[in-house]
């Protein structure tokens, strides 16, 4: 602890305004150096987060996402040019944070995050921010963070509102399941593909979120840990409510009854095998996508 | 008189605004005034049986109505009922 950090000439001058900054210093820029964060999706929410990370200088900045750039994304999934439609995102992600910091590791997991490979997956990082768009991989991230006791930084979006907000491991903090017990059933709520997100939106959430990652990584401030951070973008507005832990929460709470991964599909209705349909997938809100 | 705060996604189904008065003196109150008003409302936040839906909460100045009593939890003159359906987008 009593260690100088030690940094390269270049990361002095890149990071010198954080080195320069209190609260921060060359002591919060060598954590965040030294720390690792995996972010869910390189969709609207994915591109603030994980290019404030990387410039920020997280050491190991890993994506993971299984989709494809499209052009309908690029409204608002500013990771991504119109050169890049077609490609896979991880690898248009990384050649885009890799050019704004190619001194940090960079890691692309082109894969769909599910039950059998999210413990390994998340187990290799120290902070999980979920910048996902559908239900069931948002509470497979709940459950697996909180069973890995991990911190995740959780952010969401529909139309012109935001969410965001911090589930800390640990006794007696909420988790996602403590705020949202259950998903709405498919059918229930119409589709971002249909209903649509204002584009700048993810762009303030997923900046909220970096902010919070940074903030835990560091250890400064107040993150938002047991508050829901609710932003209007039509009234310009933030709220903040309170997120309290429930002790009968299936996974946090006193008695857990989830104590493994589930089949998150079927949590969230989707019949097994069922590829989701445009119209059910989009009862989670396919905005990122 | 309460003021209800309306989530983008449900406005279209509130008459367009953020925010709509309402009365009552329990939440369940102020949300059956809601619906009179707003019929389309009913289904996108109470189930068959007149509960809340368990992917929509409700505060009141910031404090989940789920721990205070649900819809019989009292509200007063001038408080402010936030509804915050869950969302999934990305």
């Amino acid at each position: 602890m009593s260690e100088a950090p030690r940094f390269t000439e270049e990361e002095v001058v890149r990071y010198a305004r954080h080195i320069i900054l209190p609260m921060i210093g060359g002591k919060g820029q060598r954590r965040l150096l030294d720390s690792s964060v995996l972010c869910i999706g390189a969709g609207g929410l994915g591109s603030p987060v994980a290019m404030y990370l990387a410039a920020a200088g997280v050491g190991k900045l890993g994506i993971v996402d299984f989709d494809r750039v499209d052009l309908t994304n690029l409204q608002r999934q500013i990771l991504h040019t119109t050169a890049d439609v077609g490609r896979p995102k991880v690898e248009s992600a990384v050649d885009r944070l890799s050019a704004l910091n190619p001194g940090i590791e960079i890691v692309g997991h082109d894969t769909v995050l599910t039950s059998a490979n999210a413990m390994d997956l998340l187990g290799g990082y120290d902070v999980i921010v979920d910048g996902s768009d559908n239900f069931p991989v948002r509470y497979l991230a709940n459950d697996a963070t909180q069973m890995l006791g991990k911190p995740l930084v959780h952010g969401s979006i529909y139309q012109f509102d935001g969410q965001a907000t911090v589930f800390m491991p640990g006794p007696e903090t909420p988790c996602y399941r403590c705020l949202f017990p259950h998903p709405p059933p498919p059918g229930t709520v119409p589709s971002c593909a249909e209903g649509g997100v204002f584009g700048v939106l993810p762009g303030i959430v997923g900046s909220i979120q970096a902010t919070e990652a940074i903030k835990v990584i560091t250890g400064i401030g107040n993150p938002l840990v047991g508050r829901l951070l609710i932003f209007d973008a039509l009234d310009m507005e933030f709220t903040t409510v309170k997120i309290r832990w429930d002790a009968e929460c299936p996974v946090c709470g006193k008695e857990p009854s989830i104590t493994e991964l589930i089949d998150y599909d079927a949590f969230c209705g989707i019949a097994p095998g069922q590829v989701p349909t445009e119209a059910e997938h989009g009862v989670a809100t396919t905005v990122g996508d | 008189m309460v003021t209800v705060r309306i989530p983008s996604a449900l406005r279209p189904a509130a008459g367009g605004e953020g925010r709509v008065p309402a009365s009552g003196g329990t939440v369940g109150d102020v949300l059956d005034d809601l619906i009179a008003r707003f019929p389309g409302l009913r289904g996108r936040l109470l189930d068959d049986e007149g509960r809340l839906r368990r992917f929509v909460n409700v505060f009141v100045d910031g404090e989940d109505v789920r721990h205070e009593g649900g819809l019989a939890r009292p509200v007063g003159e001038g408080q402010e009922i936030s509804i915050v359906p869950s969302v999934a987008g990305g």
